[in-house]
């Protein structure tokens, strides 16, 4: 059995799974596992997005 | 000097801290989140075993390659220390050879590097473990 993910989809897993590992290890309380999880999360995708453009502007 | 102008105080350490202190890294290092789960941090626990193994089962899926020990190239070296974070997925993987045969996805280095992620993050699920073992945290 194989699993192919496409590019963003990879980078959603890993974004996912990353900021839930980061959220519950870098803070104390429940409220901030949960702010700094989902932080890390949009930090993530949005840094995908950001590098994507970039390359695409570059390529042009 | 008042303590209050030195930041919070630290949460007293458990009873048997010295035992768990040892313990917990060790068991959270070969079952990810189980350094958690033997404290009762039951959902943390849950979350990262989840998390973690998600992401080794998911590398191995998309044919990801397993580093073994060896002495080469630095970049193998240090896949082969992240790999071996993931305790018990890395050592099961490779008594059944999964992730060491030919690559034929397009995709499969990212399948690498989730594993080695994952071995990653759980060397901090580690740490979180030993911190909350002492008193560090809550």
């Amino acid at each position: 059995m194989t699993v192919q993910l496409t590019h963003f989809s990879a980078a959603l897993v890993f974004a996912l799974f990353a900021s839930i590992v980061f959220g519950i290890t870098h803070r104390e309380s429940v409220r901030d596992m949960v702010r700094y999880g989902l932080c890390c999360f949009v930090m993530f995708l949005g840094g995908v997005l950001v590098a994507g453009w970039a390359m695409w502007l570059v390529r042009r | 000097m008042t303590n209050s102008t030195l930041g919070k105080p630290k949460p007293p350490a458990p009873p048997n801290a010295g035992t768990l202190a040892i313990l917990a890294p060790a068991v959270g290092w070969i079952i990810p989140g189980a350094g958690h789960i033997i404290q009762k941090r039951w959902i943390r626990g849950g979350l990262l075993l989840a998390s973690i193994g998600t992401l080794f089962v998911l590398g191995l899926l998309m044919q990801g390659h397993i580093y073994k020990a060896n002495g080469g190239d630095i970049l193998d070296m240090l896949g082969f220390i992240g790999d071996l974070g993931a305790g018990a997925f890395y050592i099961v993987s490779l008594a059944m050879n999964w992730g060491l045969g030919a690559i034929a996805l397009a995709t499969a280095d990212y399948g690498t590097k989730f594993m080695i992620v994952a071995g990653l993050l759980n060397f901090i699920a580690v740490a979180d473990a030993y911190h909350i073992a002492i008193g560090k945290k809550q």
